[in-house]
Parts: C-alpha cells; structure tokens; sequence
C-alpha cells in the first residue's frame, strides 16, 4: 500500500514541451502541477453510472455502485486488487453486461452494449496486459485504431486505387502525429511483440488515442514503469486531456500519480464505493485510509 | 553380406541421383511437374490459412468449396451464358456463401471449442457435397478453360540435349497463382480490412475494443477463402475434370499445412512446392524401389516428420510458453 501526505509537492508533470503542438493550461502553478478541479463547475456529465451490480455466479464483483464522470475531466478509480476496478471499466467498456444498473452515456441510456459499439460510440480503452496485436508493427497498431474512422467498402479496398488509397494516406498523416507527440516514432516499424513493457504500452495509448474518443478508459496505464517513464506517460495523458479534451476515467495504484493528474477520485473496495470527490478530500476520508491508503510512518 | 549392405545403400541413396543427373532434360520436366501441382497445392492450403488465421477455424470444407466453385461456374456456362458472366456471378455465389456460413454456422458457434468448429466445417461439407450432387449431378465434367481465355496447348524448350514440354495452361496457373498471393500480400499489409483481418488474427479482445465487427470480418474472410477456392477449382479443373474426386486433393493440403504452418501465408506457398517438388521426385526416382505408387503417401510421411522436429512448421508461431 502507498502513502501520501498531503501538501506533497513531489510532481510528475513537466511541462516543458513533449507535445508538439501542446500549450501550457492556463492557471497552472509556477511549479507545474496541476489544479484539481472542483465537482460543480458547470460541465456536463459525460458518462453516469447508477447502480449497477456485477455478479460472477455468487461472487459480487461490483455491488450497487454509482459515480459520474464529467466532460473533460481526468477521474482516476482507484482501489485495493479485487475491489472491482477492471470490472468497472468492464462494464463501462461493453465486455461484461451487469445484472442489474444501468450506464447513461451522453445521456442515452445502456446497459447491454457490445464492445465494438462501445468503441463505435466513442469509448476507447487500454487494457492492464496490454492486449496489442503482437504480430504487427507499432505503425499497424496505432492504425488499426483508425478503423471505424475509415469508410471505404471492401470494392474499393481490394483494388486499392483512388478513393481507398487516398483515404489511407489521410490517416496515415494523423497517425503520424501521434507517433512524434508519443515518441514512438524510432519504433514505427518494429513488431510490438518484441518491445519493452513500457514501450507496449505507450503504442497502446497511441491506439486508444487514434480512435480520438470521447472517453478513454485506462487500465494502470504506468503499471512497471519507473519514475521517468511515469512522467513522461503523465505528460500523455495531460496532453490528451487539455488539447484534445478527451476525458479520461484511470486505474491507477500510486497515490502520487493519482493525486497530481486526477480532478476527481472513486473509491472501491470490494466491489463498494467507499469515497467519491477531489483527491485531496478523498485522502482525508477515514474509511479510505483504513481499507486502501494506510498513514504515512 | 557387406555386398548386400552396400548394395542397398546404392540403390537408396546413390542410383536415384545417378538417375537424375544422367538424363537432365527429364529431371527439368519432373521438376516443373511438380513445381505445377505444388503451385496448386498451396492455392488450396492458402484458403485454410486465411480461415484459420482470422477465426481460428480449421475448415474442412475448403476442399469441397473448390469443387462447389468449379461446378457453378460450369453450369452456369452450360446454361448458356457467356464465360465472363458465369465468372462474375460465381463470385457473387461465393460471397452469398459466405455471408451464409457467416450467419448460420459461425455466429451461433463463437465461444465453442476448436472441436465444435471443425465437427460443424465437416458438416457443412457433407451439406455442400450433396446439394452439389443434387443440383449439378455427380459425373465429372470439364472446365471451360478456352471460354475464360486461359491458354492451350503447349511448348517444347530444348535444352540438355532434350526436350522440356511445358503446358501453357501450366504456365498461367504458376502467373495467376503468383499474382494472386501477391495481391493478398499487398491487401492484408496496406489496406483497412486487411490490417483489420490480421488485427482479428491476433487478439479478438482487442480487435472489439478498437471497433472492428468480429461477424463482418469473418464473413470477408470466408469470401476471400471462396475467391481462392474458385481459382483452384478453375486451374485443377483445367488440367483433369470437375468432379467430386477433386475433394480428396484438399487432404494433401493438410500436410502442406503442417511443413508450413497453420497460420503463415509464405508458408502455404513454402510449403506446397516443397510437398509437389519433393513428391514427384521421390515417385520417379525413388519410386520403383517401393514398387511404385509414392505419390500418394510421401507427403503424408514428410508431415509426420515435420511433426516430431518441427510442429509449428516452417513459418508457424512458435508457441512459447512465458513462464
């Protein structure tokens, strides 16, 4: 279990530029972090959750749980092993359907949505075994999630002349792009198979990102990494989040991670929300630092 | 008894090659022999691969789809319309066929074991087989090879002191096979679906999660296979008939499968000129010794040797296990 203590000024922000066309947010501290955002400042709810229960057999995965999250903001869930989290995202993703509960996404209700129409509707999602298509290059991969944005049938496909061709290298250029803003350009064309961990899963937030999703679910995105890789993936996902204004729901295990990059926090444990606010509200909570965060020694 | 020995050992290992090298025109015209039926070979193979690789399948019924695409096509041509129609139609006929086999077997299988699958390809073989017999009648019947353009007749090279005679319907089957992988080659690496078809190849989960529609994919996938069926069915049928003989060809695709492994293309063509090659060279040369009748055997033993040396074949996956 990690501790932080509050007033931490340890960041994990730089930033100094990375992004190539990124701006520095307005408001932020001479010191580069990041101001948590409060709950009610006016945006609109992107995604709801509203009691929904997930049962495996007799095992409650999640039992009755509700949160929202909020157009824009960064919402890290966060939480012992087991509590739920991966099935939470799950859910919200369309590859496990809750018993009972219903998602409300954009304000259209859902409850059985197949992942490809998840993804179809704008959600987009990182896995924590990095599910990349091992057997293709990291050009392919981060392609590949472009593929609902492309519409040429198969006639023109096959012939791969004219309007498919064209369609191809409009892509191509915006998948470029987001190589050279991720740094993976020195590894456009090796297998993915064969790249390191942190590098696996840098290619698959390039993936996620070429869906250019309103939503993005990502599942302990710096999981293995050292300092250095956390800060660079930090400065991604901040990228995404104040240029792109994707919204961005996380699962992440260090604290300080969480408290820097999130506006808001879920808390699960055992299939159970036991805190919901900013960061630093949810590290004061009792029953959080008892079930999840324990007091600094 | 060491004149015995020896004798032996002459016989298996050095007469053969004395053989080849004494009469070299002959040994180019068996080379080609089997370079032809190794082009065909992988043709056949090349349709499992892109099944399996896409969905995992092992479709028994490859063999009887390049029978089924054969027939139409005839028929169609015998009911009198002109060649080029009777091709495109039949292209449609295998796409509505896979679109079939897409919705009626496929989609109510997803999550059932390997097993399950192969059981339902074998029967949809014996579905396809006897509404083949049914509606096309089971006498064998030739292949309108001049009607579709393809080339007749046949060259002489002379080389070695000899001849090499080389069938230009032998010929155009080596191009056409050559373009078509090709294509696939250049489809499967630069465009959307072909990138998706892999995409699905390696992890479903993840295809779903970036959008691509598993159901549409397959059914692609099934049409491709029936293209391919369709332009073995057209070369085979050039050569000897259409009948329902053809069907039992498909099994030596298995063992072009196992040399080259299950999921590589290369490794279908790889493979299938290894199976011709290696095949007619052991009928004529080494044939006599087993009493002839080689060639129906020889690749089935040269898989079982891969298998014990090699298993994923030439170009497999290796499987490894990460501990």
């Amino acid at each position: 279990m990690t501790t932080a203590t509050a007033g931490d000024s340890k960041t994990y922000v730089s930033t100094t530029a990375g992004s190539t066309n990124g701006s520095i947010p307005d408001g932020s501290t001479t010191d580069g972090s990041i101001p948590t955002v409060a709950t009610s400042d006016g945006k609109p709810t992107l995604l709801s959750v509203e009691n929904v229960t997930l049962s495996f057999g007799g095992v409650k995965a999640i039992e009755d749980i509700s949160f929202d999250i909020l157009e824009g903001e960064i919402r890290a869930i966060i939480g012992p092993n087991g509590a739920g989290k991966t099935s939470m995202l799950n859910v919200i993703n369309g590859f496990y359907h809750p018993q009972q509960g219903t998602i409300t996404f954009r304000g259209k209700p859902r409850r059985r949505m197949r992942p490809y129409e998840a993804a179809a509707s704008g959600i987009a999602r990182t896995f924590q075994n990095v599910a990349l298509f091992k057997g293709m290059s990291t050009l392919d991969n981060v392609m590949s999630g472009r593929s609902l944005k492309m519409h040429r049938g198969l006639f023109w496909q096959m012939l791969h002349v004219g309007p498919a061709r064209r369609e191809e290298i409009e892509h191509r250029q915006r998948v470029e792009e987001i190589i050279d803003f991720l740094e993976i350009a020195h590894i456009r064309k090796q297998p993915v198979g064969k790249l390191p961990y942190g590098l696996q899963k840098r290619v698959e937030l390039g993936r996620a990102m070429a869906m250019e999703p309103d939503l993005l679910l990502l599942d302990e995105p710096m999981a293995g990494m050292n300092l250095e890789e956390k800060e660079d993936m930090s400065r991604y996902i901040i990228g995404l989040n104040d240029e792109f204004r994707t919204t961005i729901a996380l699962i992440e295990h260090d604290m300080g991670v969480v408290m820097d990059l999130a506006d808001r926090v879920v808390v699960l444990d055992y299939g159970r929300k036991i805190g919901d606010g900013p960061p630093g509200e949810v590290q004061q909570s009792q029953q959080v630092i008892d079930a999840y965060l324990g007091v600094a020694r | 008894m060491l004149a015995i020995v020896i004798e032996w050992l002459n016989t298996l290992f050095v007469a053969p090659f004395v053989d080849m090298f004494s009469l070299p025109d002959f040994l180019l015209q068996v080379l080609w022999e089997g370079f032809v039926s190794g082009v065909l070979y992988a043709l056949i193979a090349l349709g499992f691969v892109l099944i399996f690789k896409a969905s995992g399948v092992f479709n028994f019924a490859q063999g009887i789809m390049v029978v089924f695409a054969a027939l139409v096509l005839v028929s169609l041509h015998a009911m009198g319309m002109p060649a080029w129609v009777a091709l495109a139609l039949t292209v449609g006929v295998m796409g509505i066929f896979a679109l079939v086999v897409e919705r009626v077997v496929l989609r109510k299988l997803v999550n059932q074991p390997d097993a399950i699958l192969l059981m339902a390809t074998i029967g949809l073989t014996l579905v396809v087989k006897g509404a083949g017999q049914l509606f096309f009648g089971g006498e064998p019947k030739s292949m309108i090879t001049e009607e579709l353009g393809l080339p007749t007749g046949s060259s002489d090279w002379e080389v070695f002191d000899g001849i090499v005679i080389f069938q230009h319907i032998d010929i155009a089957a080596a191009v056409i096979a050559i373009l078509m992988v090709a294509s696939l080659g250049v489809f499967f690496s630069k465009t959307r679906i072909g990138r998706a078809l892999r995409a699905v190849a390696d992890d479903h989960q993840a295809a779903l999660s970036v959008g691509i529609s598993l159901n549409q994919i397959w059914a692609i996938v099934w049409f491709a296979a029936g293209i391919v069926a369709l332009v073995t069915g057209i070369m085979w049928g050039a050569r000897s008939d259409v009948s329902f003989a053809l069907e039992i060809i498909a099994l030596k695709a298995l063992a072009v499968l196992i040399l080259g492994g299950f999921t590589s293309i290369p490794g279908a063509i790889v493979g299938g000129l290894l199976v011709g090659i290696s095949e007619k060279l052991f009928e004529v040369y080494w044939g006599p010794i087993f009493g002839g009748g080689v060639e129906a055997w020889f690749a089935y033993v040269l898989a079982l040797v891969f298998l014990l040396f090699r298993p994923q074949g030439l170009f497999g996956e290796r499987i490894i296990e990460r501990v």
